[in-house]
C-alpha cells in the first residue's frame, strides 16, 4: 500500500543545519538565553575534559590536607577526607550530565508515544492512557521519585529509572494537545487516504509537528531533573558515597559547614548554575520556536 | 457652525515598528454635528479614532494641531487627559461581548462611569445609572442594573454600552463600529437610540463605519478614507455627487434592494489615490 | 430543571473521576510497595533472623497469597482507614501521620501566603512592562528561585541568618528550651501558644518559621508569577481594558479594578496548585531546619525502609493533591459569574 504514496521530500542535512544555526544565532542574541547557552557548553566540557581540567584525583584521601580553604593548590579547598573539591566537581559534572541525558531520552520518546497514540486514536484509548498520566501527575515528581527510590534501593541508577517514571507525564499531556489540535487538519486526512497507517501516520506526520514544544519542554524539564537528581543525593538516596554527585556532596559537607563554608556552596552553586541554565535556555527556546514571536521580529 | 469642538490638522500616526504611518495627514474640524468616517478595514479610521482619545501609548502621533475645545489633545499630560476621556469625551466600542468586563454587573460598570469623576455617594450613581439605562429604553431597568454581560443580548449589551458613554454628558462621542457586531434586526433600533441622545444633549458625533448607506442616513457629513488618507469630505446628502473615484467605487458595490440582480462591480484601486491630495 | 440535570451528571461524572484516580492511586501504591524488589519481610526482621521467624512474618503480611487477594486486602485496609504500623514508631501509620502533619501544613501556609504576596504583584508587574527591563528583571528573579536547590539555600540561609546574623531562630519548630512547654492541642504551634498565652513560645516560633517558610514562599512564586503574567497578558489585550481606558480610569485603575479582577479566580486555582507542589520542597526544607512534619517523617522512614509507612505518605499527598484540585475547582465555580448560572 505505501509504495503508492508519492515520494515524502526528506529533510536534507543542510537545511536542517541552518535551522539550528538560526536558532541558536537567535538564542546567542539574548543575554538570558546566551547565559544558558555557555553554562550548558561549560557543563559539556568540564564533563569531556573533567580528567584533564581536574587538579587532583576526586577519590584520592589525603588525611594530611583535611578541611583546608580554597587555596591556589586547592581551587575550591578540601573536604573532610583530603579531597579536592574542585576535582569532585568537575568529575560531578559527568555524573550530572549523565543523568539528564539518560532521563531526556527515556522519558522524550515515552512521553511522545502516550501522547501522540492518544491524542490521535482519541476516544477509549484516550480515557485510559491519559487516566494514567493523571495518576502519575496527582503527585509531586519528587515525593513519587522517593517512593520508587525507596522500593528500588538507593543507587544511581535506581534514582534515574524513578526520575523517568515520574517525569513522563506532563510530555504525554503536551503531546497529546498538540496531538489534538492537528488530528483533523487536511494533511492528516490526506495521509489517511493514500491509506498510510496509523504508526505511519502518527511517526512521519504528528510526531514532527509535536518536537518543537516537547523540546522546549524536555529543556526545561532538564532543570528539574538535576534538582530531583540532587536532592535524592542530598537525602542519600541517589549517587552513593564516594561518588562526587552534587547533591551528594552537600549532604556530607553539611556536617562541616558551620566551620568549612566552601564544602556546601561550591556544589550548591553548580546546581543553582545548572539548572538555571536550563531554565533560561528553555524560555528563550521557546521565544525562538514560537512562530508568533517570530514573525513580529 | 459655532466653536468647533475638534479641529485636527495634518494628523498622522506611527505605530511603534511599522513601515509606514496608519494615518497620514488628516484634517477635518467638527462642531455639534454628526460626522462619518467611512473606509475599508485597514483604512486607519480606527486609528484615527484611538489616537484621538490618546490611546495609543505605542504609536508616534504627529500633527500641526489637534484641539478638543480648550484642550490641546497633543500636549496634554496623561493626568489631563484621565479628566477629558470618559467625562468631555468617550467612545463606544464594536462589540459589547468583549468591550464589557465580564465579571462586574452592568450597572456597575455603568455607575463607575459617573463615580470616576463625579464625587457621590453609591446610591446615588446606581440611581444616575438607573436612569440612564431607560433613557436607552431598557425596560426594568434595575433589574437589568444587576445582570452580568453574558446575560444580555447583543442589542442590550450595546445599549448599556451607550448608556455607560453618554451618561457623563460628553461633548463629543466617537462610535467606532457601534452596531456591526450586532443583528441587523436590531442595529437600527440602537443607532435611533444613539442618535436621539447625540441630539437631544447636543453631542458632537464622529462615527466611523464602513457602511455607507449607515452614515448617509445618520450623519451630516462623511469623511471618506483610504490607506490612512482622507480622500474626500461630502455632505451626507450629496454623497451621490462624489467624484473621488474610490468613493464612486464604493457607492456602486452597495447592493440596493430596488437595484438589479447582476454582479456587483469590484472595487478597481488606483496606486495613486494614495499619493495625491485630498479634494 | 434540566440545567439541574445537567449539573448533576456533570457532578457524577466529576466523581466517577476522582475515585477513578483514587482508586489507580491506590494500584500504584501497592505496586510499589508489595511487588518492587525492596523486601518487606526484612525491613521488619532484620537481616540475620533465622528461617522460621522469616517464614512467619511472611505469612503474617499475606505475602503467600495470591496477588489480587493481596490487592482486595489492601483496599480493604485502607479502606477501614487502617494503615499499618510504623515499624520505627511502633506507632498506627495514621496516628503518626496526623501529628506531624500540621508542622508541615503551618511552614507551607506560610509559605504560600509570602509565594502569593511577592509572586502575583511581580506578575502583573512583569505583565504591565512586557519586554522591558522590569520584565528581564523579574524573570530572572522567579527563574532564580525555581532553580535554586531548596536544601542547599536552606542550608545557606540558616549559616547567614541564623548563624552569622543571628536574625532568625534555627532549625526546629522553636527554641530548645520552649519545648514542651505548651500543651499539644492542635499541633499548629501558633495556635497552641496563643491559645495557651505563651507569647514567649508564639515569639520563637515566629522566629523559626520566618526563614524556611520565606524560602519555601520563594521557590513557589516563581510558578505564581510567570501564570500571573501570562494571565494578565491575556485579559491586557482585551476589548473591555479599553472601555476602562475610556471611562477615564488611569493605567493603574485599570489594571487592579478591571484586569486583575478577571484573572481573580484563575489565580485561585493557581495557588492551590502551587500549595500542593509546596509539598515537594518541604520535604527537603524539613530536613535541612530539622522541621518535625511530614517531610521529616517521610525521609526518616525512607532511609530505614519501612515501606509501610512510605505508602502511606505518598497516599496522603496523592489524596492531598486530588484535594487541592477539586477544592480549585469548586471555587472557579463560586467566583466566577460566568459558571455560576
Amino acid at each position: 500500500m505505501s509504495d503508492t504514496l508519492p515520494p515524502q521530500p526528506k529533510p536534507k542535512s543542510p537545511q536542517w543545519v541552518t535551522a539550528t544555526g538560526n536558532i541558536l544565532r537567535f538564542l546567542f542574541r539574548q543575554p538570558p538565553s546566551a547565559f544558558g547557552l555557555v553554562v550548558l557548553v561549560l557543563l559539556i566540557g568540564s564533563a569531556v575534559l573533567a580528567p584533564v581540567l581536574a587538579t587532583h584525583d576526586p577519590y584520592v584521601q589525603d588525611l594530611t590536607a583535611t578541611l583546608l580553604p580554597p587555596s591556589s593548590a586547592h581551587f575550591f579547598g578540601t573536604d573532610e577526607l583530603g579531597r579536592d573539591v574542585y576535582s569532585r566537581l568537575m568529575h560531578g559534572s559527568r555524573i550530572t550530565l549523565t543523568i539528564v541525558f539518560l532521563v531526556t531520552i527515556t522519558v522524550g520518546p515515552i512521553g511522545l508515544f502516550v501522547g501522540t497514540v492518544a491524542g490521535y486514536f482519541g476516544g477509549r484509548t484516550d480515557t485510559v492512557l491519559m487516566r494514567l498520566t493523571d495518576i502519575f501527575l496527582s503527585f509531586p515528581s519528587l515525593i513519587l521519585s522517593l517512593a520508587f527510590v525507596a522500593a528500588l534501593g538507593p543507587s544511581l541508577n535506581n534514582a534515574i529509572i524513578a526520575i523517568s517514571l515520574t517525569a513522563w507525564p506532563p510530555i504525554a499531556r503536551l503531546a497529546r494537545a498538540e496531538t489534538m489540535t492537528f488530528r483533523r487538519a487536511d494533511f492528516i486526512s490526506a495521509a489517511r487516504l493514500q491509506g498510510a497507517s496509523p504508526a505511519r501516520i502518527i511517526w512521519k506526520s504528528i510526531v514532527p509537528m509535536c518536537m518543537p514544544s516537547v523540546l522546549i519542554r524536555l529543556t526545561l524539564n532538564m532543570a528539574t531533573v538535576i534538582l530531583t537528581a540532587a536532592g535524592l543525593g542530598f537525602l542519600g538516596l541517589g549517587a552513593q558515597p564516594p561518588l562526587p554527585e552534587w547533591g551528594a556532596m552537600i549532604a556530607t559537607g553539611r556536617r562541616y559547614m558551620i566551620d568549612s563554608w566552601w564544602l556546601v556552596t561550591f556544589p550548591g552553586l553548580a546546581i543553582l548554575a545548572v539548572s538555571l541554565a536550563f531554565n533560561l535556555l528553555g524560555d528563550g527556546l521557546r521565544d525562538a520556536l514560537d512562530p508568533k514571536q517570530m514573525h513580529r521580529r | 457652525m459655532s466653536d468647533p469642538v475638534l479641529d485636527i490638522r495634518n494628523l498622522s500616526v506611527r505605530y511603534a515598528g511599522a513601515p509606514g504611518p496608519a494615518v497620514r495627514d488628516v484634517s477635518f474640524t467638527l462642531g455639534r454635528e454628526r460626522l462619518g468616517i467611512v473606509g475599508e478595514s485597514g483604512s486607519g479610521k480606527s486609528t484615527l479614532g484611538r489616537a484621538l482619545m490618546r490611546l495609543l501609548p505605542s504609536a508616534e502621533i504627529t500633527a500641526e494641531r489637534m484641539q478638543f475645545e480648550d484642550v490641546d489633545l497633543l500636549n496634554a499630560t496623561e493626568r489631563q487627559m484621565l479628566k477629558v476621556r470618559g467625562r468631555r469625551m468617550s467612545m463606544i466600542l464594536q462589540d459589547p461581548k468583549f468591550s464589557l468586563n465580564p465579571i462586574r454587573k452592568c450597572g456597575d460598570q455603568i455607575a463607575e462611569a459617573y463615580r470616576t469623576h463625579f464625587r457621590c455617594r453609591p446610591a446615588e450613581a446606581r440611581q444616575k445609572a438607573v436612569d440612564m439605562l431607560e433613557a436607552v429604553q431598557i425596560r426594568e431597568a434595575s433589574r437589568v442594573y444587576d445582570l452580568y454581560p453574558h446575560e444580555v443580548s447583543g442589542g442590550m449589551g450595546q445599549r448599556i454600552m451607550i448608556a455607560m458613554m453618554l451618561l457623563t454628558d460628553p461633548d463629543l462621542v466617537i462610535a467606532d463600529e457601534p452596531t456591526s457586531a450586532l443583528d441587523v434586526t436590531v442595529r437600527l433600533e440602537v443607532l435611533r437610540i444613539l442618535d436621539g441622545l447625540v441630539r437631544e444633549k447636543g453631542i458632537g458625533l464622529v462615527m466611523i463605519s464602513h457602511d455607507l448607506s449607515l452614515v448617509r442616513n445618520f450623519c451630516d457629513r462623511v469623511l471618506i478614507m483610504y490607506a490612512g488618507r482622507v480622500v474626500e469630505t461630502l455632505n451626507a446628502r450629496e454623497l451621490d455627487q462624489a467624484r473621488h473615484p474610490y468613493t464612486r467605487g464604493l457607492l456602486a458595490a452597495q447592493p440596493r434592494i430596488a437595484g438589479g440582480r447582476g454582479i456587483l462591480p469590484v472595487l478597481k484601486r488606483d496606486p495613486a489615490w494614495e499619493e495625491e491630495p485630498a479634494r | 430543571m434540566i440545567l439541574d440535570r445537567r449539573r448533576m451528571t456533570a457532578l457524577i461524572g466529576q466523581g466517577g473521576s476522582i475515585f477513578v484516580t483514587l482508586f489507580g492511586l491506590l494500584i500504584l501504591t501497592f505496586v510499589i510497595g508489595r511487588i518492587m524488589p525492596a523486601d518487606p519481610v526484612r525491613a521488619i526482621v532484620g537481616e540475620d533472623a533465622t528461617r522460621e521467624v522469616y517464614e512467619t512474618v511472611y505469612r503474617q503480611l499475606g505475602l503467600d497469597r495470591p496477588m489480587w487477594e493481596q490487592f482486595f486486602l489492601y483496599v480493604r485496609d485502607v479502606a477501614t482507614l487502617d494503615f499499618g504500623t510504623s515499624i520505627r514508631t511502633g506507632q498506627p501509620v495514621l496516628t503518626d501521620i496526623l501529628r506531624v502533619l500540621p508542622a508541615t501544613i503551618e511552614l507551607a501556609t506560610f509559605a504560600i501566603l509570602f509565594g502569593a504576596i511577592v509572586g502575583i504583584p511581580l506578575g502583573v508587574l512583569a505583565a504591565v512592562n512586557k519586554d522591558r527591563w522590569a520584565d528581564h528583571l523579574i524573570r530572572v528573579f522567579s527563574l532564580m528561585g525555581h532553580s535554586m536547590p531548596i536544601f542547599w539555600t536552606g542550608m545557606i540561609g540558616l549559616l547567614v541568618f541564623y548563624a552569622w546574623l543571628g536574625w532568625v531562630g534555627g532549625s526546629g519548630r522553636m527554641d530548645q528550651f520552649y519545648i514542651g512547654l505548651v500543651p499539644e492541642r492542635t499541633n499548629f504551634l501558633l495556635i497552641d501558644s496563643a491559645i495557651a498565652g505563651e507569647w514567649e513560645v508564639f515569639r520563637s516560633a515566629i522566629n523559626h518559621i520566618l526563614l524556611p517558610a520565606s524560602l519555601l514562599g520563594y521557590s513557589s512564586s516563581a510558578y505564581i508569577t510567570r501564570m500571573t503574567r501570562s494571565f494578565m497578558l491575556d485579559q491586557i489585550n482585551q476589548e473591555y481594558i479599553t472601555t476602562a481606558r475610556v471611562k477615564g480610569l488611569s493605567n493603574r485603575q485599570t489594571i487592579w479594578r478591571h484586569a486583575f479582577g478577571n484573572i481573580r479566580v484563575q489565580l485561585v486555582t493557581i495557588v492551590a496548585l502551587a500549595y500542593g507542589a509546596l509539598l515537594e520542597g518541604a520535604v527537603l526544607i524539613e530536613t535541612v531546619f530539622a522541621w518535625p512534619g511530614f517531610g521529616s517523617y517521610l525521609t526518616a522512614n525512607l532511609l530505614i525502609g519501612d515501606m509501610n509507612a512510605v505508602m502511606t505518605c505518598v497516599l496522603v499527598v496523592g489524596v492531598i493533591f486530588i484535594a487541592l484540585n477539586v477544592i480549585s475547582d469548586i471555587l472557579y465555580r463560586v467566583f466566577d459569574p460566568r459558571t455560576r448560572a
